[in-house]
């Protein structure tokens, strides 16, 4: 059984968020979604906002991503990202502050100011978290 | 010679202040270890980052990114990174000294130059020194990657603008605890990635890259500006709790050393008071008897 796990680490600079074995885990890629098994062709590639979630011991983890890159070879997937909330640690009152103040704040700039990205990504970020915070009751 | 009270009141002031000292290097001291706690956990993203980072240059043929260009220097900008609070020594005289250095050496080329400071002594020090272009202050006590994402922020598309042609970081590099060396490192353009080999160089798996090689490494730049920045803080608040801790321990034992002459001091004036009562005494019933 084991010769059909893969090795996961999820990095951040804070700490090691999670480092074991998983069945299958998947990543929010720049180019979309992709789930790793182990014996996956090696490949690199960046890691957008989203979710990412894997499966082990026959249940399922979501975490809550921000931008970095997955770097994926046959037995081993490393994922290097700026944050990583795990789904049941995510404080959903905060996000959804978060998600108003953002609104608010998108709603009187012109999509031309430098802010303007800025909140967008604040936006994006926080629809994330409460999005991965309502998965953390799923299992 | 000053009287017995005031040289007891002395004593208890230094005492006081000995106290505070003591505590300030215990709270010091725990911060430290944080500090050093928060290095210990970024080194392997730090270490993983340099590894995909260098394996990737290596790999991408042509490597061209704004951030890479080189320009002829003639507007400079520098980060100076100080603490945001004072009493750690030399901590931050040092490093304001060097940057002052720096600012010298680059107004005599005949170079514009402008700051960017992060923690409150240096932006204070520099306030009508130097050409503050922007400043984070009280930011040192609590901080994660969003800071340093923010002084990228104020630095990257500038740059990538042409609005100045290089940028330093000058900051205290942390060697141990008693030691910290002020450094100047440049920042933009990058200095070709590949030199910095953190890793152990042995990623010679042959990867597919999603997006092209180009693409991601256009991505991974601002990352590793990001962690360069972050390193450079971490290591000025690790820097500036060892010093801390370093300068209220010896200010404890300068007080304890006052305080022992102070009572040496005490004791001889006590003496010096009875031997003259006694010295009354005697002279007074001597005079008694004689009468």
């Amino acid at each position: 059984m084991s010769e059909d796990l893969l090795t996961l680490e999820v990095v951040t600079p804070e700490k090691m968020v999670f480092s074991g074995k998983v069945e299958e885990v998947t990543i929010p890629g720049t180019e979309g979604e992709f789930g790793v098994l182990r014996g996956h062709e090696p490949f690199l590639t960046s890691v957008d906002i989203g979710e990412l979630y894997f499966i082990a011991d026959g249940k399922k983890y979501f975490y809550a991503v921000n931008t970095g890159y997955a770097e994926v070879t046959a037995s081993k997937v490393t994922v290097l990202i700026e944050t990583a909330e795990r789904a049941d640690a995510i404080d959903k009152d905060r996000a959804e502050r978060a998600k108003v103040k953002a609104e608010s704040a998108l709603a009187g700039l012109s999509k031309e100011s430098s802010e303007y990205e800025k909140m967008r990504l604040a936006l994006v970020r926080a629809i994330n978290r409460i999005g991965v915070a309502e998965k953390s009751t799923l299992h | 010679m000053p009287s017995l009270k005031d040289i007891k009141r002395k004593v208890s002031a230094v005492q006081k202040t000995k106290q505070i000292t003591r505590a300030m290097n215990m709270v010091a001291a725990s911060k430290f270890k944080s500090a050093q706690m928060k290095m210990e956990n970024f080194r392997p993203y730090a270490g993983k980052f340099m590894d995909v980072l260098n394996s990737l240059a290596g790999r991408a043929e042509s490597i061209s990114h704004p951030l890479l260009a080189v320009r002829e220097p003639k507007r400079v900008r520098v980060i100076c990174m100080t603490s945001d609070r004072g009493l750690c020594g030399g901590f931050n005289t040092n490093l304001i000294k060097a940057t002052e250095r720096f600012l010298r050496e680059k107004t005599a080329e005949n170079k514009e130059v402008g700051m960017i400071n992060v923690g409150r002594k240096g932006r204070d020090y520099f306030r009508k020194k130097a050409n503050i272009l922007a400043h984070k202050v009280d930011v040192l006590s609590r901080f994660d990657m969003t800071l340093a994402a923010e002084i990228a922020d104020e630095v990257i598309p500038a740059f990538i603008k042409e609005e100045y042609d290089e940028l330093y970081l000058i900051y205290n590099q942390f060697v141990n605890v008693s030691i910290q060396r002020p450094s100047v490192v440049r920042l933009f353009p990058l200095p070709s990635i590949g030199q910095e080999m953190d890793g152990d160089g042995e990623s010679n798996v042959d990867y597919s890259y999603e997006p092209s090689e180009e693409v991601l490494l256009q991505k991974l730049l601002p990352m590793y500006v990001h962690v360069l920045i972050f390193r450079a803080l971490l290591e000025t608040s690790a820097g500036e709790n060892g010093a801390r801790m370093a300068a209220m321990d010896n200010a404890t034992s300068n007080c304890e050393e006052l305080i022992r002459s102070l009572t040496l001091k005490m004791n001889k004036a006590r003496q010096a008071a009875i031997t003259a009562e006694l010295m009354d005494i005697v002279g007074g019933t001597e005079a008694l008897a004689k009468g």
